[in-house]
């Protein structure tokens, strides 16, 4: 590299900071911590009391199910995969953007993560949960498929054959929560020893003190929690793509027509951060509003998440446009008729809405006004988080209703309990959201800490 | 040096400071001066202060790498377990040791595995869960959590003495130093 270069470094754009100035490791902790120790208000117990029907709800559809059996259900042949598996593939991939902010932005040293990563966590562990309930209850037998799902010696001498794609979606999922459980945990060790030492009554002091581990601030610790947290972080990375890849082998390693298609890995996984990050906007924009926290959540964030959401739809509609050049280019009577039968059949109303939300609507996040105004990205991430619940139906149902066999074409026609046990999730969703930000900080105090100017070591005084 | 001084009433002395900054530097002249019993608490982590204490290397990756070995072989070993030993089954005509259909579960306990060590590891190393600890003692030491910088030099180091010590840790500009009970 020669000295004189004649490319002069252009000076830094000017950019919205990541967090408001005059903020300090002590204005820090006591913003965030003390929305845990005062009192909610009272919107918050009436969405809460809305969330909790819901999962009432859930509960008495659960019950309906669990006592007739999943007739109760929509699925029948040809579609044996309502619902359950549109709703299970949504759920999961919505936690994708959790993982991606925590570790994925953590890796590449994107330093604007560090105020959304925890709910965002949290999200997606939530999500999971919601994911994992329907697998478990379309088998109709939850307390005898364990059998089915993981390996061990039962009275049957039967075991799993893991050369099938589902075996290795309970692995992939099971890991995935298991990890995601662990990241979301460690990170809120520190955090925790703050809200012991801040502790107003002795109750809460123990509370918090016992889920701190004791944690103590040390550099020592702090070292070898650092080291654990990047490598948990590096551990997440390939774990998330691994998980929306397996969960899409589930449909590409079959033979359908519409589900056998290799290009099904990359384009679930970006959709996965596509329908996340849809959803940590949906969440973080009226939170930010309603707690005060614009401070730490800023328009920079918002604005960044719009970019990604650009991206990653980007790339899902792409995956939609190779979806119709394949059928094509394969010559393929039967791939030919699915994709005539998507744009054109009697599910074709939920092909055109998809291309809508998902390909056109997002397109207006080329415009800064666009991604600047918290209305119109909240509404483009709802439009999204709609859209990516309709492209699961497409692959589905418009499917599975008419293969090979002209004489086994059918319809599927979800019941009220296909509803209320869809509905009952995003109920369940909400509640554990709220629940999470009643009793834990919801943004990650001591990494704040690293962002304040305090923070930063003068050489000097050494 | 003078013969140490350490009564069972002791666990040591305490300095407080104002910036991270100070704490770093305070870290490295308290190195140099040949304390070894030392421990710093700060409320985020800095990269520097451990390297400044003589803390170079973290054994954590090392047990990852241990947990991510043991995580591949548990999950292959499983696998060639049910798939030739206890449940041979002919799938597609495809021989019984398939090992390409294996690799996905392989990976993930891979994952689980070293997930398992980082987590549980980092916690051994660092002797937690540890309800108590004398410099919880200190009556300001719960501002560790929260804007102050503490620095620790314990009774057990060779070269305390309480009265020296203190007079060393006050030349080191702290805001404070208080006399932490075992």
């Amino acid at each position: 590299m020669s000295v004189d270069s004649p490319h002069a470094p252009l000076p830094a754009p000017v950019r919205p900071p990541v967090i408001a100035p005059g903020h300090s490791a002590s204005t820090v902790t006591e913003r965030i911590s003390n929305i845990v120790f005062g009192r909610m208000p009272r919107w918050f117990w009436l969405a809460f009391g809305v969330a909790f029907m819901l999962v009432l709800g859930l509960l008495a559809s659960i019950g309906k199910l669990l006592f007739v059996g999943i007739g109760v259900w929509g699925v029948t042949q040809p579609i044996g995969w309502g619902f359950d598996i549109i709703n299970f593939v949504w759920w999961i991939g919505i936690g994708h953007a959790g993982t991606l902010i925590s570790a994925i932005l953590l890796l590449l040293r994107q330093e604007w993560r560090t105020s959304i990563n925890r709910f965002a966590e949290a999200m997606t562990l939530f999500a999971v949960a919601c994911a994992a309930m329907y697998p478990l209850l379309h088998t109709g037998r939850p307390w005898l498929a364990v059998y089915w799902l993981f390996p061990y010696p039962n009275s049957m001498n039967i075991w799993p054959n893991f050369r099938s794609p589902l075996i290795w979606d309970v692995f992939a999922v099971s890991t995935y929560a298991t990890v995601s459980l662990l990241f979301w945990f460690v990170g809120l060790i520190p955090d925790l020893a703050t809200m012991r030492d801040r502790a107003r009554n002795r109750a809460q002091k123990l509370i918090y003190g016992v889920l701190s581990l004791g944690w103590r601030g040390s550099a020592i610790h702090w070292h070898n929690y650092e080291s654990a947290y990047l490598l948990l972080a590096g551990l997440s990375t390939p774990l998330v793509l691994s998980v929306h890849t397996i969960v899409s082998f589930d449909f590409a390693v079959g033979q359908v027509p519409g589900w056998h298609a290799t290009i099904f890995p990359p384009y679930f996984v970006a959709g996965a951060v596509f329908a996340g990050f849809a959803m940590v906007l949906t969440l973080a924009i009226p939170l930010r509003r309603l707690f005060h926290l614009e401070d730490f959540i800023t328009m920079r964030h918002l604005q960044n998440m719009g970019k990604v959401t650009l991206v990653t739809g980007l790339i899902v509609f792409y995956g939609y446009l190779v979806e119709i050049f394949t059928a094509w280019y394969s010559g393929n009577l039967y791939e030919m008729f699915m994709m005539r039968n998507r744009v054109l059949g009697p599910y074709a109303w939920s092909w055109w809405l998809l291309i809508l939300c998902n390909g056109l609507v997002p397109q207006l996040l080329w415009l800064r006004r666009v991604r600047s105004s918290e209305l119109a990205l909240w509404g483009i991430a709802m439009f999204v988080n709609v859209g990516m619940w309709l492209e699961r139906f497409v692959i589905v149902v418009t499917s599975l209703h008419r293969d090979f066999l002209p004489a086994s074409w059918g319809f599927y026609k979800p019941t009220v309990f296909d509803w209320a046990t869809f509905v009952g999730t995003i109920g369940l969703f909400l509640a554990l959201i709220f629940l999470f930000i009643r009793f834990l900080p919801m943004i990650s105090i001591f990494e704040m800490r690293t962002l304040v100017p305090e923070a930063k070591i003068k050489e000097s005084q050494g | 040096m003078s013969t140490p001084n350490h009564g069972p009433e002791l666990h040591g002395l305490l300095a407080e400071f104002d910036s991270a900054s100070q704490l770093v530097a305070a870290a490295h002249r308290t190195h140099a001066a040949g304390f070894r019993k030392v421990d710093a608490y700060s409320p985020f982590p800095i990269e520097e202060l451990a390297e400044a204490l003589g803390h170079h290397h973290s054994p954590v990756p090392l047990l990852v790498l241990g947990g991510g070995l043991a995580g591949a072989a548990a999950g292959i070993g499983l696998q060639y377990f049910v798939s030739v030993v206890a449940y041979p089954l002919n799938i597609g005509g495809k021989p019984l040791w398939s090992w390409p259909a294996f690799i996905p579960v392989a990976f993930e306990t891979t994952i689980l595995f070293a997930a398992f060590a980082a987590v549980f590891g980092m916690l051994i190393v660092n002797r937690l869960p540890q309800p108590h600890h004398p410099v919880f003692n200190a009556p300001r030491f719960a501002l560790a959590s929260r804007d102050r910088y503490f620095l620790c030099i314990e009774a057990e180091d060779p070269h305390f003495d309480r009265e020296r010590t203190r007079q060393f840790l006050l030349s080191l500009s702290p805001t404070e130093v208080t006399e932490v009970a075992p």
